[in-house]
């Protein structure tokens, strides 16, 4: 306890102090901090220094995906590659504002808009085109208001609210995330107290889905566990379930009463479709069954800094929409009182105005389809150079930003190590920060690890 | 509950197959309660939803002109326009942007203070005041679980939630005098003192919410001094730097007499009100370490804690501050702007008490100018609070806190009106 172990530390750096009034402090890392103190003289000397509360605070580990970027920026070398965190890169490999954001954001600073408090639950308007965009306007949960919408930080915070919500409400469920899944979503439910067990998702043989087994862990877990999907282009793998097996997936929910909770950080920029990203969790929510959704627009507006995303609760009937919405509210407050406003703004205005709204659509067919052609580019090389027979076509089934490349820890230091090349050890690759110029490199990059390192 | 739950099930599906394992029409969500409304975000959608033109809200603390109206300042415009369409939107790091944090720091521990140039201090960026308690909370939880918290009664709300939400125990030290309105100063050193050693207090730094009562510098001091014999952690919560009496060095008071006297403080900053970015979110939580290795650790293990929460802090608002405060002309203008607007608030404190003078109350209104801040503790009753709503339409928590950013040169006399009406039998 604190306040046993203080006064004794206490005690002796008084005594030490008053032996020696040059002496360090007590403490691992010493340090004359008393002294340092300008009004010194004005405390006698019977009165101690404060020796840190947080003493045994030890430096916490890097985050395995934020930590990458760190690291590449940290690099001297020419030629190296960042294909750790997904944030998406023009061909120049430069960030990129979208077009309809740069006007919006003109449009808001024209109009000059107030900086009030936003409710806790959010801007009205953003609400209601969030929710519009991901279930469809005209979907009966939208129309009978089954739907409770709360705007949150991006789609971690509404991963977190949404696992707070869990834990207080629903104590004794688990939450079934696949192997392997986006590492933060761990970082999640662990803080958030909801315990969590892995189901089957990547077989390394196929460097694609293990349905059977998904479909087994999925049965195997307890009636009404959540389960954590996403909704498309999955993070690390980009593999995805095909509509058959999503309503195979969805069958098995329903028999084992499960909740479905749909991660969806990518609509739009997975297929370059909105509506065609959203396809999972539409088929899911006309099966009747309530869930869970977090949105992210970090990638598809690029509005990664801004931390605009939402919840999503769909209730079988609108008094409960209302009820679980001000629980979420409840969670919400002790956090961070109210979601920023500036990120919400934007999305509003792009896609509440029919012209932005277009052009998104098309700046987002762009992004997308530039990361479809650097996977052509990157398979092409890689078939042409690999003499092996290996299969690496699974880089075309991959979709989004990510792509699984089979590689394991050693092999992936090894890219970095030798190569130069950013990504995480589980060996995922951001496409998002690859150019077709730099393909070849990668190439060889890959192969060389593969093939010569295990 | 369940009854009723079986009761729809039955009326609306009489009659009907039921598949098994269908849940599509009984929720899950069938234990879940509506929550209560919050006491002062709720003040205020109940203001809007009134339709008498006579309205005034005196309920969130959210400054106003003196037209009512909310106020974007010159400086914070300028900085938007420097930045509009221009900035790209990266991530963030996990502490948040560098520049925002060095400035906050400045404004907090003093331009040049020696632990900002020794690196001891870790700080981070935060979702404005309510995220840096949190944060400091959960971290406080993390590494002293054994730890409660001393939060002065009364404080704002949400103090209670927070820490509650963050599950570290809370004990409350008397703070409040309502028989002068004023500090009860002595039986605050009790309760500190009688607080085992090494405690950790939540500290106002400057304008206490709700009550708009301050100790003085010299009661500042003597508690710092018996902080030290107790040793004590001091956890100040800064709102108002510079909104409380239009100078941020004079607001800082508090804290840099615990600096001088060697303390190692924690500070949650917020610009919500002294930058009127409110809706932006954007703030600051330092904690002030023995050496710089500790700092760095700290600050680890602080980003540690937000990365699950929403893994980078909002970019725009951080932006505004650090162009505001790094570059001399904005700040210079910044300053300006921050003294009208308390030299705004400290007019229509002693316009309202002037006012309830000449109407010839038989009470005592001279708190309202000892008062300093964005409120003013009036000493009204709940039921007193409930008739200024409903007789008069006047919005405010019923704790009797009025927001005197709400009051302006248009409603000040028909308030002291209102008041002097519904306490003039007390």
């Amino acid at each position: 306890m604190a306040s046993s172990v203080a006064p004794l530390a206490l005690s002796a750096s008084a005594a030490a102090i008053r032996e020696n009034p040059k002496r360090i402090g007590v403490g691992k890392r010493g340090g004359n901090l008393f002294f340092k103190g300008k009004a010194f003289g004005r405390v006698s000397l019977a009165v101690a220094v404060n020796v840190s509360r947080f003493e045994s605070v030890t430096m916490a580990p890097p985050d395995p995906i934020l930590g990458v970027s760190e690291a590449f920026k940290a690099d001297t070398s020419d030629v190296k590659l960042n294909l750790g965190v997904g944030a998406y890169r023009t061909e120049e490999l430069q960030p990129y504002v979208l077009n309809v954001v740069r006007k919006a954001e003109n449009l808001m600073l024209e109009r000059g808009e107030n900086k009030e408090y936003l409710p806790i639950e959010g801007l009205a308007a953003f609400n209601k085109v969030t929710a519009d965009l991901l279930f469809g306007a005209n979907n009966p949960v939208i129309q009978q208001g089954r739907v409770a919408t709360v705007q949150s930080l991006s789609g971690t915070g509404s991963l977190r609210l949404a696992a707070a919500f869990i834990q207080r409400y629903f104590p004794d469920a688990k939450v079934l995330i696949s192997s392997p899944t986006w590492g933060n979503h761990k970082n999640i439910f662990n803080d958030a107290r909801v315990p969590w067990s892995e189901y089957r998702y990547y077989d390394p043989r196929t460097v694609g889905l293990d349905f059977d087994g998904m479909l087994a862990d999925i049965k195997a877990a307890p009636d009404g566990s959540f389960v954590l999907l996403h909704g498309c282009a999955h993070n690390p793998t980009g593999i995805d379930p095909t509509p058959e097996q999503w309503n195979k997936i969805a069958d098995v929910i329903q028999e084992k009463n499960h909740i479905p909770f749909f991660d969806v950080a990518y609509q739009g920029f997975a297929s370059g479709s909105l509506d065609t990203d959203a396809y999972s969790v539409r088929l899911f929510v006309e099966r009747g069954l309530e869930l869970l959704v977090a949105q992210s627009y970090s990638k598809n507006l690029g509005l990664y800094a801004e931390r605009i995303g939402a919840i999503n609760v769909v209730c079988s009937s609108s008094d409960a929409a209302a009820r679980v919405k001000s629980q979420l509210k409840r969670l919400a407050r002790p956090m961070y009182s109210n979601p920023p406003v500036h990120g919400a703004r934007i999305v509003a205005n792009v896609v509440g105005d029919p012209t932005l709204f277009n052009e998104w659509k098309q700046e987002m067919e762009l992004m997308a389809g530039r990361i479809k052609n650097v996977r052509q580019r990157l398979f092409d090389y890689l078939s042409q150079k690999d003499k092996s027979g290996k299969d690496w076509s699974f880089i075309l089934k991959q979709i989004g930003m990510f792509s699984f490349t089979g590689l394991n820890k050693a092999q992936s230091d090894h890219m970095t190590n030798k190569w130069r090349v950013y990504m995480t050890k589980d060996g995922r690759i951001s496409l998002a920060g690859l150019s077709l110029s730099n393909c070849e490199y990668l190439a060889d990059a890959i192969m060389d690890s593969f093939h010569n390192v295990s | 509950m369940a009854s009723r739950a079986a009761i729809y099930r039955g009326m609306m599906w009489k009659g009907r197959s039921w598949a098994i394992g269908s849940r599509s029409m009984s929720s899950w969500w069938s234990n879940v309660e509506p929550a209560p409304k919050d006491p002062i975000l709720g003040v205020t959608e109940a203001y809007l939803a009134d339709p008498s033109p006579h309205k005034v809200n005196v309920g969130v603390g959210a400054y106003r002109d003196d037209n009512g109206k909310p106020v974007v300042l010159e400086c914070v415009r300028e900085a938007e326009r420097r930045i509009a369409g221009n900035l790209n939107m990266e991530y963030l790091p996990m502490g948040g942007s560098i520049k925002m944090i060095e400035e906050s720091l400045k404004l907090a521990y003093g331009e040049d203070s020696e632990f900002i140039k020794d690196k001891r201090i870790a700080a981070v960026q935060s979702l404005s005041g309510t995220g840096a308690c949190r944060l400091f909370a959960d971290f406080q939880k993390r590494f002293l679980p054994d730890s409660q918290i001393y939060i002065p009664l009364p404080t704002w709300a949400n103090h209670h939630n927070i820490w509650r939400d963050a599950r570290v125990p809370q004990q409350t030290f008397r703070y409040y005098h309502p028989e002068s309105r004023g500090l009860d100063f002595a039986s605050l050193m009790e309760d500190f003192k009688n607080a085992p050693n090494g405690s950790f207090f939540l500290l106002h730094a400057c304008a206490h919410n709700p009550t708009g009562v301050d100790p003085s510098e010299e009661q500042w001091r003597e508690i710092s001094h018996l902080f030290k014999v107790k040793n004590h952690f001091p956890f100040f919560d800064m709102a108002y730097q510079g909104f409380a009496s239009g100078d941020p060095e004079r607001d800082a008071k508090a804290i840099r007499i615990f600096l001088e006297d060697g303390h190692l403080i924690g500070c949650a900053q917020s610009y919500a009100k002294n930058m009127g970015l409110y809706g932006q979110r954007v703030g600051c939580l330092s904690l002030l370490c023995e050496d710089e290795m500790q700092a760095v650790a700290v600050k680890s293990q602080l980003q540690q804690i937000a990365r699950p929460m929403y893994s980078n802090p909002p970019l725009h608002g951080a932006h505004i501050v650090s162009i505001i405060l790094s570059d001399p002309d904005l700040k210079s203008l910044w300053l300006k702007e921050v003294k009208v607007m308390a030299d705004r608030i400290i007019g229509m404190r002693k316009a309202l008490r002037e006012n309830l003078e000449k109407l010839g109350s038989p009470l005592s209104w001279e708190h309202i100018t000892n008062q300093i801040g964005m409120f003013c503790y009036s000493g009204m009753t709940p039921d007193q609070v409930d008739r200024l709503t409903n007789e008069f339409h006047i919005y405010m928590t019923r704790n009797g806190r009025i927001s005197m950013a709400g009051v302006t040169t248009g409603n000040v006399a028909y308030l002291a009106n209102a008041i002097h009406e519904v306490t003039k039998s007390t």
